[in-house]
């Protein structure tokens, strides 16, 4: 993605900005050329077919299948059968259910973190290498001073935090998982804000920049229009790797009983509860594992997949 | 080289200041260590204007924040202030569970290192064989899985283990409640079988995970190097292949790997929760939550700082062994 105005247009298509017919033309092949690369990456296709997949299964099933997960009472610890394809429960609810619950509430908190930490770290990392200066340094520190402390000892802090979480209450209703989200977010923002800073610290010298700013340009409209979707391949990969990072912290949380509460759930929380289930019944612990597991693979593959098509240069070829 | 060093050391020192500051902003909000007790039963106002004043509670933030910090910088890091606890001191406390995970973490990391930079070279220098493919995607699939189940599959397969054993007549060897309390006695063959007993599985467990990280990043620099000029230029000059892989590349290829393991290890020594939760090693991780599910804002306080610290510490030694390893880069 080196020329500037292919991959300008290209994010944003304006039909009568002024750009050519020949621009838009290649603008459109541009994303062509990189959807044709990303669907050769075999894994890849497979990997956003699986993440398509689980997308529908959380946020639908519920929909289709029978049991509602508040169902109790429907038989203790039955291994799967056709009637409960994941088994039941200690208590006898149906794990099919749970797991559409709960795979639900994960990905929805993977989804919250790719945004929140994806737009803290575009934006403080494009007004740090624009600006530069005493901003620059000022960003720059407080990324020093959020990587010492320890993530996992923050969010476990953070976690507890009664204040916090009467702060985020809706109505009467706690959503304990969205405070888990929000704090996952609040540490994953560092990666990405550096990698934007460096890209933009080079992209803020190019030609395209300073004939923009010849042409009167104001800051926003060079930094969000010119220099930013130069920056979208870093920043599609980068939120790939956040999701799967996501899911993981969020189970890891969860399991050490510092993460999502019960009402809400999630996957991690649902291996915690059996997590002494593993010999007796082991179906309650390995089919919420495998799920964590399909959403992160599935996950990193789409990214690498991504990483693949947005850059030639690192293509696989057989030196 | 030393100038460099002072000055990386003046930086950190209010850098430590600030999220020390951040830390104590943080377990305040944590929630009130007092608050279980309150709701035990009804307490008279007396009562609990003692309590408070024990745990320090009745003053003003930022003024208990001062007290603490001057405290802290003179060894007395707090005991612990729950009504009911042991009011064990934090400072002794810390250390001894520092100790603790450091007996854990470091020869897990070594292990780690070796196998990883083992396998991550073979793997450049037999790019795309079957062995290639195989360690790229255990690599992955290591990466997507979560490491407490990882750990708990291990620590059931070590129970099964010990079953299988006591079956065979030969006693339950894998220890998976943490290591001995009283330490290893006895002739020095059983020392050596408590010792590996209570090591083996959690080793294996940071391993796994470590090792993944290790042999991507030593494959990525490797395959990096071998493709650079000069390393086609000293085959040309017809040196054998292995010395060109150990000799001219591999060294090279050192350079990345010994600052990201620098930095793991730093990260790894507060870190390793999970492995410490599972397998109840009292490590400072197993301390960190029970102090966060306990309320304990000193105990909390303490670990974070001694994290932070550890952070802080081996990003400079990650500086300083990068520079010793490429003589063109300059620190000063």
């Amino acid at each position: 993605m080196t020329d500037a105005t292919i991959a300008t247009t290209g994010a944003t298509p304006a039909p009568n900005s002024g750009t050519s017919q020949f621009d838009s033309d290649s603008a459109r092949s541009q994303w062509k050329v990189v959807l044709k690369r990303f669907m050769r990456h075999r894994a890849a296709v497979a990997g956003s077919a699986l993440f398509i997949l689980l997308v529908l299964f959380a946020f639908f099933g519920s929909y289709v299948w029978k049991y509602s997960y508040q169902q109790l009472n429907l038989g203790r610890y039955l291994p799967p059968s056709a009637d409960h394809p994941f088994g039941t429960g200690h208590l006898g609810e149906d794990m099919l259910s749970q797991i559409i619950r709960g795979t639900q509430f994960s990905l929805q908190i993977a989804i919250i973190v790719a945004v929140v930490a994806t737009f803290i770290g575009v934006i403080l990392g494009a007004v740090s290498g624009y600006r530069r200066g005493w901003v620059d340094s000022l960003i720059n520190r407080g990324i020093d001073l959020v990587l010492v402390l320890p993530p996992f000892v923050i969010a476990a802090a953070m976690t507890r935090s009664t204040f916090l979480l009467e702060a985020t209450k809706t109505g009467s209703q706690s959503s304990n998982w969205l405070l888990v989200a929000i704090f996952i977010s609040l540490i994953s923002w560092m990666s990405i804000a550096r990698t934007v800073r460096a890209m933009v610290l080079s992209l803020r010298e190019k030609e395209f920049v300073e004939a923009a700013r010849a042409l009167g340009g104001s800051t926003p409209r060079i930094v969000f229009r010119h220099i930013l979707p130069n920056t979208i391949d870093v920043i599609i990969v980068n939120t790939t790797v956040t999701i799967a990072q996501a899911v993981l912290l969020e189970a890891a949380l969860s399991f050490i009983g510092l993460g999502v509460q019960s009402p809400d759930t999630s996957l991690g929380l649902l291996i915690n509860q059996n997590k002494n289930e593993l010999t007796q019944h082991p179906w309650l612990f390995f089919i919420p594992f495998a799920f964590i597991v399909a959403i992160s693979l599935s996950v990193n593959f789409i990214g690498d997949g991504m990483r693949d098509a947005f850059d030639p240069r690192q293509r696989r070829v057989k030196a | 080289m030393f100038r460099f060093i002072i000055r990386r050391v003046l930086i950190s020192i209010p850098m430590l200041v600030l999220a020390s500051f951040l830390c104590f902003a943080l377990t305040t909000a944590m929630g009130d260590p007092l608050g279980e007790w309150k709701l035990q039963k009804p307490r008279s106002p007396g009562e609990i204007a003692n309590a408070e004043a024990a745990a320090g509670t009745n003053k003003p933030f930022l003024e208990r924040y001062g007290n603490w910090v001057v405290n802290f910088v003179q060894g007395d890091w707090g005991k612990q202030v729950v009504p009911g606890s042991t009011g064990l001191q934090v400072e002794p406390a810390v250390m001894q569970a520092m100790g603790t995970t450091a007996k854990l973490v470091i020869g897990a990391e070594i292990i780690a290192l070796v196998l990883g930079m083992a396998v991550g070279v073979i793997g450049a220098v037999r790019q795309y064989s079957l062995f290639d493919y195989t360690a790229t995607g255990l690599a992955f699939t290591m990466f997507s899985m979560p490491l407490f189940c990882v750990a708990l599959v291990i620590k059931s397969g070590g129970i099964q283990l010990n079953d299988w054993l006591e079956k065979v007549g030969l006693g339950r060897w894998i220890i998976t409640a943490g290591p001995p309390g009283a330490g290893f006695s006895g002739s020095l063959g059983t020392q050596i079988y408590q010792y590996t007993g209570a090591y083996v599985l959690p080793t294996i467990c940071l391993v796994v995970i470590q090792f993944a990280l290790y042999s991507r990043f030593q494959r990525a620099s490797m395959l990096e190097v071998l493709n650079a000029d000069y390393v086609r230029t000293a085959q040309a000059k017809g040196i054998s292949q292995a010395r060109v892989v150990f000799r001219h590349a591999f060294r090279n290829a050192l350079i990345p790997i010994a600052t990201v393991a620098a930095l793991n290890f730093g990260g790894l020594v507060g870190g390793a929760v999970i492995t410490e939760t599972v397998f109840g090693w009292s490590g400072m991780g197993k301390l960190l939550v029970d102090a966060i599910t306990q309320i304990e804002p000193y105990m909390v306080l303490g670990l974070m700082m001694m994290a932070a610290f550890f952070i802080v510490a081996f990003n400079l030694v990650a500086d300083i062994v990068y520079a010793f390893l490429d003589p063109r880069i300059r620190l000063d």
